[in-house]
């Protein structure tokens, strides 16, 4: 009898032990909100994303975006509402506007002028060594056969 | 005494480094042996006082100096003693002695390891190397002095950053900087080689192996800091695009350029200016992280608290060096030959393919980083550029890269045939893209990126294990050279692997959790089985016992804490990893919730192939060490006839 | 041939340059969008009294708006000049109490809103008793909506006001004499004689 009430008492959290509940009250809602916040800036932290940051700003912040998902805006919605507030700075993703044309399209110019420049390269390169090859001495010959 | 010591060593460093930046390099001018041969043993002379003046910080610090003020900023009775020991580079003037210290190791190794090369090109190595380290002893000395003294004496110093009481920032620093300092020997030989107008490939044969130990040292340093980040920070990222993760980047990609460049001056003589540039353009990013890092111009977890005069100095110092030596490129490097002769489609040209890319990698992510600053210098405002701008730029210039890199390793040098390459490579396309197709399914949602990724990770390693096979068939010997290169590819691909991994598969619960309670990412469930108060040695922490359990069996428990440090107001999360070879189950205390039952908030993460992102990095270190000890870089000096042979085919 | 040998070197001269310019800049100064719109509404209960407060009350004058509060300690770094600027002044100061109730203050959970309210106003009268009172009026906002409204990052920050009702300047930071004698004080001025 005893020994059967020992395993009662023992048993008996574990058998209240239940699945953990989530953090947050709307997984629905927090789950944009982390997408969201990712992509915002925490303006008091020395760079660390709304999604991220323990803050206290940011705890208000994120809040506030929590209502605004309630309220079924848009993304670009709830971004413009912050950046009415804070200003572009707090946009981690720059929008791609005239101020941001340099940086958004400059990669792939980069790259556009370093492949024409490799193959121009390559071209002139062909050219200068047929020249070379055809005034050679015998120098130059003998070096071109070294390699 | 001992700082006074310390302080007194670094003046007679710092005197040293004068003579050696200027003497040898005289004595080139006006053939002066004499002068030329006073490069080495000040070279190892100037090494002895820095590490002397290292010695007596490192002395302050284990001996509770604090009237020191550096040591009483950054230290504290109850610190351990290991972490007495790294808060020696804990703060802006200590790391800075640190760097000198790697400086000058680096100077006095090539003094050492040189004596296959001519005296002259010695001289001006080392003395390219002194002329650097003036500027860094001068800029210590004039404005960051870890020696200056604090009065009144406090009892006990302010702590060092809880962040940094950890043995992945013990070493993390020190790997780093010799990566970053180690550029500095790559860009000495290309001044060197420019000064002299001695081009050519026996220079690129002499620069290679130190370029890619250095190399090696600055992706161990990398992976180190992404891997503490991971575990420390408590939310299990490892890459934030953050300026100064940038600023190790950007020198990086640029080595990795260089020591492929390197690789074709050396063969066929070619892309000798090229090759110089990457060279030039590898240190001075190293200086410009060095800049970016102190001078309080951009803002990052990462910088260290200092003013902008501090900022100046550097500034001046990065405008004099990057700018003489590109003055000196623009004189000298018209004069270069061209080296041989290449097809369109060549090893050589794949190889300046690989250049290009990491190249414009690289201007993208400088682009990036500082932008900001340069909007908020034409007072145009203020913006930020993220990770969400990094990540969509940064990929796609990726992806050519590993795909260009097979072909790369197997086509002919001077001329090759796109159709042979075809056909030579078919099984390695074929079986990446079955894998790329089938694999994601095997762990969960299939997406064109992921099978993406998948296919760039399993088209590298499967080219690499193609080609080591086909080697071993055939007789002869193989270098660390060949084995190094396959190894270092073979360790991109598990990088890959392990990105595509842990950034399509990954899974975060966030939850509260009480005693008995569980949370479960199939096939693993998490218990909360038990919290105790921990004492450590300079905090007080709450520590969760956590079960892991698969198949309803425990396999690990796993012990993560808050810890608040009695220096710091911040709490400090320790999170708890399980590593597994394809996952890391990974464990995060939050704070403790009000309520009628005790309850904590956890965060609980599923992180596949995370150990593979380390597991690459290691293999590409261990790769270019491989690479660098090739015995053809340990043969004894070249006979006289050699010298004349190779001087006379570099001649304009 | 040989002028392409110096673009390297032009790119660095204009790096170098910008990060000279950089070098005077602060990047932690952000500027506000909200300077040339018109001051969001709200309506807050006050320190003293049943009324609640709002900005459309002062249409027609030029006012400053400062945001403080007892734990910030930048605060008490202005707050003898903003004393001495309202003694001198005839511009209202009207304060903002930002977040006067924090997470410590609340250990075993959040306190209900009448008790935050109240316990906010006694420390908030207790602080302005010992260390002066530039307010002609103070309202409270305990969970920092308005706050985020006004953009308010970083406590103290303060924001001139025209007729109109349109915000014209902010400062982030503590009010110095250099600010207001050689930005504020000027803009007073010209708004006032609109």
């Amino acid at each position: 009898m005893k020994w059967m009430l020992l395993c009662w008492m023992l048993l008996a959290p574990w058998a209240m032990a239940r699945e953990a509940q989530p953090m947050a009250e709307d997984t629905q809602v927090e789950a944009r909100l982390v997408v969201i916040a990712d992509e915002l800036r925490c303006m008091v932290c020395q760079n660390e994303s709304l999604a991220s940051s323990h803050a206290e700003l940011a705890e208000d912040l994120r809040r506030e975006v929590r209502k605004l998902i309630r309220d079924n805006k848009s993304d670009a919605e709830i971004k413009t509402y912050l950046v009415e507030r804070y200003g572009d700075f707090v946009l981690y993703r720059p929008q791609v506007k005239p101020l941001t044309w340099p940086l958004w399209f400059g990669p792939f110019f980069m790259l556009l002028l370093a492949i024409w420049g490799l193959w121009r390269y390559l071209r002139l390169r062909k050219n200068a060594l047929a020249m070379q090859h055809t005034m050679s001495t015998d120098t130059s010959h003998t070096a071109a056969h070294k390699d | 005494m001992i700082p006074e010591l310390g302080q007194f060593s670094l003046v007679l460093a710092t005197v040293l480094s004068v003579v050696l930046g200027v003497l040898p390099l005289w004595g080139t001018i006006n053939r002066n042996t004499v002068w030329q041969s006073l490069a080495r043993p000040t070279a190892l002379l100037q090494f002895a006082m820095v590490l002397v003046s290292f010695i007596c910080l490192s002395l302050a610090f284990l001996g509770n100096d604090f009237s020191v003020k550096y040591v009483a900023e950054h230290s504290n009775r109850l610190l351990p003693k290991l972490y007495q020991f790294s808060a020696v580079w804990g703060g802006h003037e200590g790391s800075l002695l640190l760097w000198v210290l790697m400086l000058t190791g680096w100077t006095a190794a090539v003094a050492v390891f040189s004596q296959s090369l001519p005296l002259n090109m010695v001289a001006r190595v080392l003395g390219v190397l002194g002329l650097v380290s003036v500027g860094f002893m001068a800029f210590i000395l004039l404005t960051s002095n870890p020696f200056d003294r604090l009065f009144p004496i406090p009892a006990d110093g302010r702590d060092l950053n809880p962040l940094l009481q950890d043995p992945g920032l013990v070493i993390h620093p020190p790997m780093l900087y010799m990566g970053y300092v180690g550029m500095s020997v790559a860009f000495a030989f290309a001044i060197a080689a420019l000064i002299s107008g001695r081009l050519d490939a026996a220079w690129a044969r002499w620069s290679r192996p130190w370029t890619v130990i250095a190399w090696a040292f600055l992706t161990f340093g990398i992976g180190l800091g992404s891997w503490w980040a991971y575990y420390e920070l408590g939310w299990g990222g490892w890459w934030f695009w953050d300026p100064v993760e940038n600023a190790s980047l950007m020198p990086w990609l640029v080595a990795t350029a260089l020591i492929h460049s390197l690789m074709v001056t050396e063969k066929r003589g070619s892309f000798k200016a090229w090759t110089v540039l990457l060279a030039i353009a590898a240190f001075s990013l190293s200086l410009l992280g060095t800049f970016l890092v102190r001078s309080g111009v951009l803002t990052s977890v990462h910088a260290f608290a200092t003013d902008p005069a501090r900022g100046v100095f550097i500034l001046c110092f990065l405008a004099v060096v990057v700018g003489a030596s590109l003055v000196l490129f623009a004189w000298r490097a018209p004069a270069v030959t061209l080296g041989g002769s290449m097809g369109l489609i060549s090893r050589e040209s794949f190889l300046l393919l690989n250049s290009v890319l990491l190249v414009v990698a690289t201007g993208a992510v400088l682009l990036g980083t500082l932008y900001p600053l340069v909007i908020d210098a034409l007072n145009l405002g203020k913006l930020s550029v993220g990770p969400p701008y990094f990540n969509l730029v940064f990929a796609p210039l990726m992806v050519p890269l590993l795909f260009v890199l097979v072909p790369g390793t197997v086509a002919h040098w001077r001329e090759a045939r796109l159709n042979d390459m075809v056909y030579q490579l078919r099984w390695v396309g074929l079986g990446a893209l079955l894998l790329a197709i089938v694999l994601p399914f095997m762990f969960g949602k299939w997406s064109a990126g992921t099978a993406l990724g998948v296919f760039l990770g399993m088209w590298v390693a499967l080219g690499s294990l193609q080609h080591v096979v086909e080697r071993i068939r055939k007789p002869g010997r193989i270098g660390g050279s060949f084995w190094g290169m396959h190894l270092a590819h073979f360790g991109m691909a598990v990088l890959v692997l392990g990105i595509t991994g842990v950034k399509s598969y990954e899974v975060e619960r966030d939850v509260r959790m009480s005693l008995g309670d569980t949370v479960t990412i199939a096939p693993y469930t998490f218990r909360l089985v038990d919290m105790v108060d921990v004492n450590g040695p300079n905090y007080k922490a709450t520590q969760a016992h956590v079960e892991v359990l698969k198949n309803d069996r425990v396999i690990e428990v796993l012990y993560p804490e808050k810890r608040r440090y009695f220096s710091s107001a911040m709490p400090m999360t320790e999170a708890a990893i399980d590593s597994g070879l394809l996952r890391d189950l990974y464990v995060s205390l939050g704070d403790p919730i009000a309520g009628d039952t005790p309850s904590w908030s956890m965060r609980v993460y599923y992180k596949p192939f995370v150990p593979w992102l380390w597991a690459g990095v290691l293999l590409m270190v261990f790769g270019g060490i491989l690479a660098a000890l090739d015995r053809r870089y340990r043969r004894r000096a070249v006979s006289p006839m050699q010298t004349a042979g190779e001087a006379l085919s570099s001649a304009p | 041939m040989n002028k392409k040998f110096l673009i390297p070197l032009a790119l660095f001269a204009a790096l170098v340059v910008f990060l000279a310019v950089g070098l005077t800049r602060d990047p932690r100064e952000i500027p506000s969008p909200l300077v040339g719109k018109p001051a969001p509404e709200f309506s807050l209960p006050m320190l003293v009294g049943d009324k609640a407060f709002s900005p459309s009350d002062m249409k027609g004058k030029v006012w400053l708006f400062n945001v403080w509060a007892t734990w910030c300690v930048a605060c008490r770094e202005e707050h003898p000049l903003l004393v001495e600027f309202s003694k001198q002044s005839r511009i209202p100061v009207v304060g903002l109490s930002y977040k006067e109730i924090q997470a410590q203050d609340q250990p075993n959970g959040p306190l209900k809103e009448a008790d935050k309210l109240q316990l906010a106003r006694e420390r908030s009268l207790r602080f302005l008793q010992r260390q002066g009172d530039p307010y002609t009026l103070s309202v409270l906002d305990l969970d920092g909506s308005v706050g985020i409204n006004y953009g308010v990052y970083g406590v103290p920050e303060t924001y001139l006001i025209d007729r109109q009702g349109v915000i014209r300047y902010k400062r982030v930071g503590p009010l110095t004499p250099q600010i207001l004698q050689d930005t504020l004080l000027p803009l007073i001025q010209t708004l006032e004689a609109s």
